[in-house]
């Protein structure tokens, strides 16, 4: 496992601004993640080694949070809010259409990597359901047609 | 129709109203935190106390009280955390505030931090917020630029800094001694309390204050009016503005600040939310997020409130508050209000919920890990064709078997939805056993 010397320098920042090495475990996991696009077994040794933590108080941090994931997501990884208010508004119809449109199956990652798709718990945007994230973005208000003209969007 | 009166979220939506610390500052950003630095810490707790304010994380429990439960003779340092976490469905107020104008919640830590005489303060925001944490990460910097945080506020000595650690997708994160553990680098399991009240033993083991987005950012307010002037917004013992969040069968869903008990759920629907889709009638209403007890339509709620008047209300009477909810056996919890009109299939809605509590269990006591896992099964194998005669009993022996055998008020949270749903909505839920088989792709809450 390579890190690269930009991301080495600010995880050693990041560590520094908490009382205590331990508390920076979700930090550098989400770095790490963000570089790797998830967390194999190296990095929790790795995240261990510079805590001076065991790597088990590594790893079941990992295993608990499902944001941390142990497989690679694909390079587009779709959200959709699967939670009451989004699916009064449709959430699961817009879930089925992003499953065609992309051709990858819910919680699954398309064998050449490109997509993801998960159900995620209410996103905090109940008033602008349904909602839907790729990657880091956020969409409001997505019907079946808004799904489909972003999944088009992600084919280009 | 009652004004909405902004107060917290009164430059969030203005045009031309950006989230840089310059907009900020035009705006008279950073003023009170000026003035504060020149108080004693005991009188800005004193006007926190006089406000009246009320946590707007979920509990409701008044802001100046927590304050003072701090252990201040261990001689620990003190931690200031801001739950910014904002897991509980239908609830989507602090985003508003730490997208749209963070540096109101930077000042209204700082203060809140000044007066408790924090050592360090952190902001706990929920892991699917990545463009929130940036935000709230540049503001910081703009802040400490400006001597607003960080070694000698200002010139007065005290120093406080202020970080900002995401969550990875867990709902208990929410709850605050979970919090605490997750901000540890440990799993979020919640501790017991007591010992562990975080006004006494929070994180490191130090005396700690955890309060909502929205209750640290009044505290600015608070400040700025004077907190007997703050007390005069709403009505005694709830005072101030809320910001409710509709979601749901309405017309217009959205955010709307409201002084507390000067607005009734029939005008927040009717009026301010546009009404119900046309040609539908109201089925049922959840007050306070999804873990409050849910409302049905044409209940009457009779009763007596805590000064001795007596009060007879149909749905649409209620007060929005913190008291009435709660005195029609719900509460105003974190103030997501969700509408389901008379399509929705109650049982459905029940089993989507129940996916949801499933799922964020953290696991650790096992009348919670087990019973969210069976109340999750049953619904959905109701919703799938095979209900059982004795479902709906079945539903409500085991949710009365997590309540108050847990660890922490999650096992509360996910036994109210079904208590209540099955409790006020027997006939929806007994109908179910003469429904056909049916196998749906996604799942079984897809309610449409
Ligand atoms: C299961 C559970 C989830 C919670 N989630 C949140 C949350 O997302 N945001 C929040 O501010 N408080 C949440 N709370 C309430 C916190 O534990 C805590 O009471 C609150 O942050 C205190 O702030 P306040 O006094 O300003 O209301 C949750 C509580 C429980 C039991
Ligand atoms: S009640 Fe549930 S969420 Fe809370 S500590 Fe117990 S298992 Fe965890
Ligand atoms: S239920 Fe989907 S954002 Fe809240």
């Amino acid at each position: 496992m390579e890190l690269s010397p930009e991301l080495i320098k600010k995880i050693d920042a990041r560590v520094e601004k908490y009382p205590t090495k331990r508390s920076a475990v979700l930090p550098l996991l989400h770095m790490i993640q963000e570089e790797l696009r998830y967390i194999p077994d190296e990095a929790i040794e790795w995240v261990a080694h510079r805590l001076e933590l065991e790597p088990m108080q590594v790893y079941e941090v990992v295993t608990f949070y499902p944001m941390l994931k142990r497989t690679p997501m694909g390079k587009k990884h779709v959200r959709v809010c699967r939670t009451l208010a989004c699916a009064l508004r449709g959430s699961y119809q817009v879930c089925k259409a992003i499953q065609e449109e992309l051709g990858v199956e819910l919680d699954h990652t398309t064998e050449d990597g490109e997509y993801s798709l998960e159900f995620m718990e209410c996103l905090a945007s109940c008033g602008t359901a349904p909602v839907v994230m790729v990657n880091e973005e956020h969409y409001d208000n997505v019907d079946v047609e808004k799904a489909r003209e972003i999944c088009r969007g992600l084919k280009k | 129709m009652p004004e909405e009166k902004r107060i917290i979220l009164k430059y969030a939506d203005e045009p031309g109203y950006t989230r840089d610390i310059d907009c900020y500052l035009k705006h008279g950003g950073y003023e009170i935190l000026k003035k504060a630095v020149k108080m004693e810490p005991d009188t800005i707790h004193k006007e926190v106390m006089d406000s009246g304010i009320r946590g707007r994380g979920g509990a409701g429990f008044p802001t100046g009280l927590k304050w003072k439960f701090l252990d201040r003779k261990s001689g620990k340092p003190i931690y200031l955390i801001c739950n910014a976490d904002e897991s509980e469905p239908g609830t989507f107020k602090d985003k508003q505030v730490i997208y749209k104008d963070p540096h109101q919640l930077i000042e209204g830590m700082m203060i809140s931090a000044f007066c408790i005489k924090a050592k360090q303060a952190f902001i706990y925001i929920r892991g699917e917020f990545f463009e929130g944490a940036k935000i709230l990460e540049e503001a910081i910097e703009e802040a400490r630029a400006k001597n607003f945080l960080g070694d000698n506020i200002l010139g007065s000595g005290y120093s406080c800094d202020l970080v900002v650690h995401r969550g990875a997708g867990a709902y208990i994160c929410g709850e605050e001694t979970g919090l605490i553990e997750s901000l540890e680098g440990k799993r979020p399991y919640p501790r017991i309390k007591p010992p562990y009240f975080p006004a006494v033993l929070g994180v490191y083991q130090c005396p700690t204050i955890v309060n909502n987005v929205e209750t640290l950012c009044n505290v600015k307010h608070i400040l700025d009016m004077g907190g007997a002037e703050y007390a005069k917004i709403g009505v005694p013992n709830n005072t101030g503005t809320r910001i409710w969040c509709v979601s749901g069968h309405v017309q217009k869903p959205g955010y709307y600040e409201f002084p507390c008990g000067k607005i009734t759920m029939g005008e927040m629907i009717n009026d301010v939310c546009g009404g119900l889709f046309p040609g539908r009638t109201l089925k049922a209403i959840i007050p306070g997020g999804s873990s409050a007890k849910v409302l049905r339509a044409d209940e009457r709620f009779q009763g007596k409130l805590k000064d001795g008047t007596e009060f007879d209300w149909s749905i649409w009477d209620i007060p929005l508050d913190f008291d009435s909810p709660m005195a029609c056996g719900s509460m105003s919890g974190s103030g997501g209000i969700m509408v389901m009109d008379d399509t929705t299939d109650i049982v459905q809605a029940l089993s989507n919920l129940n996916a949801f509590y499933a799922h964020e269990s953290c696991g650790q006591c096992t009348p919670c890990r087990e019973g969210v896992q069976w109340m999750r099964k049953v619904t959905k194998r109701m919703c799938n064709g095979d209900s059982r005669e004795g479902d709906a009993d079945l539903l409500l022996s085991i949710a009365n078997q997590i309540e108050g055998r847990t660890v922490c008020a999650f096992g509360e949270a996910a036994a109210w939805p079904v208590q209540s749903f099955v409790k006020k909505f027997k006939d929806d839920f007994e109908a179910y056993s003469k429904k056909p088989v049916v196998s749906s792709e996604c799942g079984d809450n897809q309610l449409v």
